[in-house]
């Protein structure tokens, strides 16, 4: 990222457009502090994923378009106009930088930047849109007069099957029909040898997936440059940050347990049961399986523990008796008591170590031999289906569930899990295995207390 | 009729019962022939290689060799499916499928590195490239509406099916998409597989398959949904097309071929499809005769005396409902769905998957597709009366003529024209930023 002296003039510095939505073609030359690049970050990845969250339960698009307004209102607007633009194309290119890294997490960059961008353009007046459409050079698509007369009757016809009157007056765009994948899915566009023929009125469609287009060659340039040498160059300054920052979770970080959620060592099996979220059921029954786990697999189900209140000493007694049985006891108050201790910051450097919120495990990737990461997002659809079998879900809530994952959407497909096997909704949605299990205590707190009698 | 005892000169003819369906070793031992002797391999290799056969400065030569095949290998036992076969060349291709045997040869997208070497590129390189834009359509899809087969069975009172949905697709694959390198191919028993192999297409994604597939989408809804083909105003012209020249005239002959009208439990079902109740009663009790009841339901619906909503496409979410083309989406939508090879042999029933016409698929009979045992006893009659080329004068000649005609040669030279076009650009570009 360079740093330059001057900040120029909206509309000429290259990354936008005159109206107040960029298209980010080019990293901007603007000057600003290191503070501004992790603040400005984290606030416009609050409102993607919020995006996310709303886009995952499936809001309609004119509750995205409020979520958007509200969402960039409270996060991103300043007073000053220049001011909103300024963070805007700041933060949206460090985040450029932390999330390229990944397949999985230009992935979901990708699709949210594109929905923040659809909403931002629906809400922008037609001056605004109109003045975006010439950015992205698309007044050379519009359909000439000539070619118009020989096929007028067919977009007339298009447009009244989807209840829209055309009149002459009406712009078309000629673009191939690649170019606007969701107009030829849902037929609201007539296509011709190959050609989509636009009306103005869909073309939000259109401006949507250029930008998309645009925005994914962009992330596989940035990865390719970060891997070839910012990251070297950048290792002591902004490499840290950008670590951070692909990282970062925003909800609570389950770290400090309350006191009376303190659970013990006898009690572990019958709560891995019943409150445990898949991947810690996973990793804690293979545990009792093999009496080993590799040690991402020890550091997801270990923080997990500490946060669900297993004190350091039964964490202790609980790991031993389990690897003991493997590596027997001696080794392993050589080779793993150690880490345990660690994790519970009583060694080293003594950091108090948080249990691995729900994005983190995701982007894990474990390979032969592990059994850490999110089974959602491993797991073949077989052994996916076995597992929930064994928790209990079956018929529809088991279909469900599978449409989620299909789509990539393992947090919400956990979130299902959770309330097919309590019977419960479960509004906030899970982020944290620790979440999940607090969730669950919850509830079944709150069911014994209806079953006790009453004083 | 018992096979001959084999002896061990391979001169003499094994004796055919070209009417029994062979399996087991028998089938083996025919398509060791049949690879031997019939298999296409060099027009194969020139379609897949899309040009990139060596000839030209500007090909690929690795390209024919990231290509993915599998092979369904049938022993004694049991059945063995081997993915990620790859071959340089039509001679390592034709001598791996003469070693196997294959009961099945797939074929796979062209990716990234040779699928052989995969492991060796597994985080980083080992993608889908290319591949071919495919379509699955299968009779057994259309049991609910046809009374005269079921399951794998097919006749030549419901194969008009298949016809209509070549017909439909093809139109609006050449029309509304631009795409004309269209191979459509009898997929040996119950159904047609489509295979549109311009650049364009095999360039796709994902996203854009999934959207061809979504437009072709009408008939919607599982197995609890009573009404398939929802249609809530006036239709886009590619379905009015599809139902103008071809759904509309094919239904009446539906109704007839299939006595959609004869019997109670065939027009009720037609009549769970109005959502009207009086109208369905009022009918209900008129009925008499055969074909009056059709006329009479027509002419109810369209008369608009009635107003009620959803009536007033209702004549056509019927006719779609009973012709209108069902696709296996899935198999559109996939980059790297393996779908079976043309000119296989069909293990269920020993037909050939020959190609189809599309610009002749009315005349296309199912029941007459040659078998693998009946080009093997026309092989043995030619030898016997020492014919030359005889392989060329059995019943599969003529559909390697219409793969070569109608498919492969405008195919190949479109792809030459582009190799040319791209290597001259190159050249060019090459040429341009040495000059300053």
């Amino acid at each position: 990222m360079e740093i330059v002296r001057s900040q120029r003039r909206n509309g000429s510095d290259g990354s936008g457009s005159a109206a107040s939505l960029p298209l980010y073609k080019s990293a901007p030359s603007i000057e600003f502090r290191l503070e501004e690049f992790g603040q400005y970050a984290i606030d416009r990845l609050r409102v993607l994923q919020a995006i996310s969250d709303g886009l995952s339960r499936g809001k309609k698009p004119k509750e995205m378009e409020n979520l958007v307004s509200e969402q960039w209102r409270a996060n991103m607007k300043h007073q000053d106009a220049d001011k909103t633009l300024r963070k805007d194309i700041i933060s949206h290119f460090v985040l450029r930088l932390v999330y390229c890294r990944e397949e999985e997490m230009r992935r979901w960059f990708l699709s949210m930047e594109t929905a923040l961008f659809r909403y931002r353009f629906r809400l922008q007046n037609a001056e605004a849109q109109k003045s975006i459409m010439n950015e992205l050079q698309l007044q050379y698509n519009v359909l000439g007069n000539a070619e118009y007369e020989t096929i007028k009757d067919k977009l007339t016809e298009a447009a009244r099957s989807v209840n829209f009157t055309s009149n002459p007056e009406t712009v078309f765009y000629k673009v191939p029909f690649e170019d606007v994948p969701e107009l030829v899915a849902s037929r609201r566009v007539f296509i011709l040898k190959g050609f989509a023929f636009v009306p103005r009125n869909q073309v939000v469609s259109l401006v949507c997936t250029i930008f998309r287009s645009n925005i994914s060659k962009a992330l596989a340039l940035t990865n390719r440059k970060w891997r070839a040498m910012i990251q070297d160059q950048e290792k002591d300054r902004i490499a840290p940050m950008v670590e951070a920052l692909g990282n970062v979770y925003l909800g609570p970080d389950y770290s400090k347990p309350k006191d009376c959620a303190e659970i013990s060592l006898k009690d572990i099996n019958q709560l891995a049961s019943t409150s445990f979220p898949l991947c810690m059921r996973h990793l804690f029954g293979k545990l009792r399986e093999d009496h080993h786990l590799k040690h991402q697999g020890r550091m997801q189900l270990g923080l997990f523990l500490k946060g669900v209140g297993l004190k350091l000493e039964d964490a202790l007694a609980f790991w031993r008796a389990e690897f003991s049985q493997k590596v027997g006891a001696e080794r392993f108050d050589k080779e793993y008591a150690y880490s345990i201790r660690h994790n519970y910051g009583k060694e080293g450097k003594r950091t108090d170590y948080t249990p691995y919120s729900c994005q983190k495990i995701i982007m894990s990737t474990p390979s032969t031999g592990d059994h850490h990461g999110c089974p959602y997002r491993h797991f073949s659809e077989e052994n996916l289906r076995a597992a929930l079998n064994k928790m209990g879900v079956g018929g529809r809530a088991m279909d469900d569930i599978m449409d989620k994952v299909r789509n990539r959407h393992y947090q919400l497909a956990c979130t299902l899990t959770f309330e097919a096997t309590h019977g419960t909704s479960c509004e906030t949605g899970i982020n944290h295995p620790n979440q999940y299990f607090v969730e669950s205590r919850k509830f079944f707190e709150s069911k014994n207390k209806q079953s006790q009698p009453t004083a | 009729m018992t096979k001959e005892k084999e002896d061990n000169n391979r001169d003499d003819p094994m004796q055919i019962d070209s009417n029994r369906v062979p399996t087991g070793s028998l089938l083996t031992d025919y398509l060791r022939i049949y690879y031997g002797k019939f298999f296409p391999y060099t027009d194969m290799f020139k379609w897949l290689a899309y040009g990139n056969d060596g000839k030209h400065p500007g090909c690929d030569s690795s390209y024919f060799g990231r290509r993915e095949f599998s092979f369904t290998i049938n022993s004694d036992i049991d059945e063995v499916y081997l993915r990620f076969q790859s071959f340089f060349n039509a001679s390592e291709m034709e001598t791996s499928i003469k070693a196997k045997c294959p009961t099945k040869i797939d074929i796979g997208a062209v990716y990234t590195v040779d699928p052989a070497k995969r492991h060796a590129y597994a985080q980083s390189g080992f993608n889908p490239i290319e591949r071919e834009l495919v379509f699955d359509i299968d009779i057994s899809d259309y049991d609910d509406v046809r009374y005269c087969c079921s399951g794998a069975d097919t006749c030549l009172n419901c194969w008009p099916l298949m016809t209509i949905a070549i017909k439909v697709i093809d139109t609006a694959l050449r029309e509304d998409f631009g795409f004309s390198h269209i191979l459509w191919v009898y997929s040996g028993r119950r159904g047609v597989h489509c295979w549109v192999c311009d650049s364009r297409a095999r360039r796709l994604s994902k996203e854009q398959r999934s959207a061809i597939a979504d437009y072709f989408h009408v008939y919607k809804g599982g197995e609890n949904s009573l009404k398939k083909v929802t249609f809530s105003g006036p239709l886009h012209p590619f379905l009015a097309r599809a139902y103008t020249d071809v759904l509309k005239n094919e239904f009446e002959k539906w109704v007839s071929t299939q006595k959609l009208f004869e019997h109670e439990e065939r027009f009720h079902k037609i009549l769970q499809l109005i959502p009207d109740e009086s109208v369905v009663s009022e009918l209900a009790e008129k009925w008499q005769g055969n074909s009056v009841r059709w006329e009479h339901l027509k002419h109810m619906l369209q008369s608009g005396s009635k107003k009620t909503q959803g009536l007033r496409r209702c004549i056509e979410e019927i006719v779609f409902s009973y012709t209108y083309p069902r696709l296996d989406i899935q198999v559109t939508k996939g980059m790297n769905h393996l779908l079976k090879a043309p000119f296989c042999v069909h293990p269920g029933t020993g037909r050939i998957c020959i190609p189809i016409d599309p610009k002749k698929c009315e005349e296309f009979d199912p029941t007459s597709v040659p078998t693998v045992a009946q080009l093997i006893e026309e092989l043995n009659a030619n030898a016997s009366i020492g014919a030359d080329n005889y392989v060329e004068k059995t019943s599969l000649a003529a559909s390697v003529h219409l793969f070569r005609t109608c498919f492969l040669e405008p195919l190949i030279k479109t792809c030459k024209d582009e190799l040319e076009n791209a290597y001259n650009t190159k050249i060019q570009q090459t040429k341009d930023s040495l000059n300053w």
